[in-house]
């Protein structure tokens, strides 16, 4: 890195998120369009901070109805049998079947709460303006952005089960409320990392460079 | 405070801010296959593609038509005690929303067939029109509306969900895979690989302007301004 190192937003510039343009916002504006591709620019995705949160705050509502509530009910001649998520890797769980359950447990269960929990450990380092561990801290917003999407999976199984096991009167099966809350999870935490602006993490590192030059 | 002006580009149009970190730098000289990562943060810059228009054609042209074919034939097909029954991608959304689960019909719909169809139809747009000299103004709004395509589009999540619910279900039934699945596993790698060979940044590099556009648009209006 050359010492004269400095942030776009340091030097009055701003990076277009689409086309990776560099450019100045006119004299005193905080916002303007690219002019390459149109796109509205600010120095940092407006409101981040309060927006993220929102999301994240609402996933984690979601989370306890999604975890609670059954996702899917069994109808037979025996009767009807409503399953949770967890309830759905348990019986998933088999000397044969156990990798796929594995995959579920880890999609469904550990995944969006390891996203809620990072999400918010993100905003609250960069809301008091932490200057260590920049670089794990963007690491880690990149692996909640990549791995975020798998957390829909149980839907996906859910969706296909559904609609397969139609054998009426023999068995049948439904939908049940706690896929609402659980899809609900997966956009609300997807949202949450679309709106949080990583350059956040480094800027109270980058003020304080320059205090110190 | 939001201005509609146009902001000024830096002189430099290989400056550029890292942005997952802003800083700012200038990317170097790249051979065809190498790239460019941020020295303080580690984000990949830039990835320069070796005839990346014609490969992304080419795949773009392939997976358009897997796509045709996963969504028009049956994914699984499921036979128990003399009931036959089979189900396709859509079919599943359908069921759900006949269940009265609108709202997350909707959206397997839109993350397992819209947005695929989105990505892989933009992109065909986006390939054909670049490959002009001068690439039209509509290829860029393209371009720009891609990435958001792409965060959605959930082939690859959605095949292992239905493996799940194969091996879920092939307890009590008799599970037939059916062609779409396999077209959709396919479909997968061709995603794949459009990512790994198309290079947004040689397309860029050749786009009009917005600006210039809305410069044109100005002086060509009826409205002529007097010059003194």
């Amino acid at each position: 890195m050359s010492p004269t190192a400095a942030s776009a937003r340091q030097l009055g510039l701003q990076s277009c998120p689409a086309c990776a343009l560099l450019s100045r916002p006119a004299r005193g504006a905080e916002a303007g369009h690219c002019p390459r591709c149109d796109e509205e620019l600010s120095f940092r995705k407006p409101r981040s901070i309060e927006r993220t949160w929102a999301f994240v705050i609402a996933a984690a509502i979601c989370y306890v109805p999604a975890n609670l509530l059954p996702v899917m009910t069994t109808t037979t001649a025996a009767g009807a049998d409503s399953d949770t998520i967890l309830q759905g890797v348990v019986l998933l769980w088999s000397p044969t079947g156990w990798p796929l359950s594995l995959i579920v447990l880890v999609a469904s269960i550990m995944i969006p709460s390891g996203k809620i929990l990072a999400l918010a450990y993100l905003l609250i380092s960069v809301q008091r303006g932490s200057a260590e561990n920049s670089e794990q801290r963007v690491r880690l917003y990149r692996m909640v952005a990549f791995i975020g999407r798998w957390s829909m999976v149980d839907v996906f199984v859910d969706t296909f089960t559904v609609s397969l096991v139609q054998l009426q009167p023999l068995m049948s099966v439904a939908p049940a409320p706690g896929l609402f809350f659980f899809a609900a999870v997966v956009v609300l935490t997807m949202l949450a990392v679309e709106s949080f602006d990583a350059r956040l993490i480094w800027d109270s590192a980058d003020s304080r460079e320059v205090r110190h030059a | 405070m939001a201005s509609d002006e146009y902001n000024e580009p830096v002189a430099d149009a290989r400056l550029i801010g890292c942005l997952d970190c802003d800083l700012v730098q200038r990317l170097p000289e790249l051979a065809p296959g190498a790239s460019a990562r941020c020295p303080r943060c580690d984000n990949e810059l830039w990835r320069r593609r070796e005839d990346s228009l014609q490969r992304t054609l080419a795949l773009t042209i392939a997976a358009a038509l897997l796509y045709v074919v996963a969504n028009s034939v049956p994914m699984l097909g499921l036979s128990a005690v003399g009931h036959q029954a089979s189900t396709s991608v859509i079919g599943g959304a359908q069921q759900l929303w006949h269940d009265g689960r609108e709202t997350v019909a909707l959206l397997v719909l839109f993350t397992a067939v819209v947005a695929p169809g989105l990505q892989i139809g933009l992109m065909l747009a986006i390939v054909l029109g670049a490959r002009r000299q001068h690439p039209r103004r509509w290829v860029a709004t393209l371009l720009r509306h891609h990435p958001t395509t792409t965060i959605w589009s959930m082939i690859e999540v959605m095949i292992i969900g239905v493996l799940v619910a194969l091996i879920k279900i092939a307890d009590y039934a008799t599970v037939i895979p059916g062609v779409a699945l396999f077209a959709l596993g396919a479909l997968v790698f061709l995603l794949a690989g459009i990512q790994a060979s198309f290079d947004r940044r040689e397309v860029w590099e050749r786009v009009e302007w917005a600006a210039a556009e809305a410069a044109r648009e100005r002086a060509g209006a009826p409205v002529i301004e007097a010059t003194p």
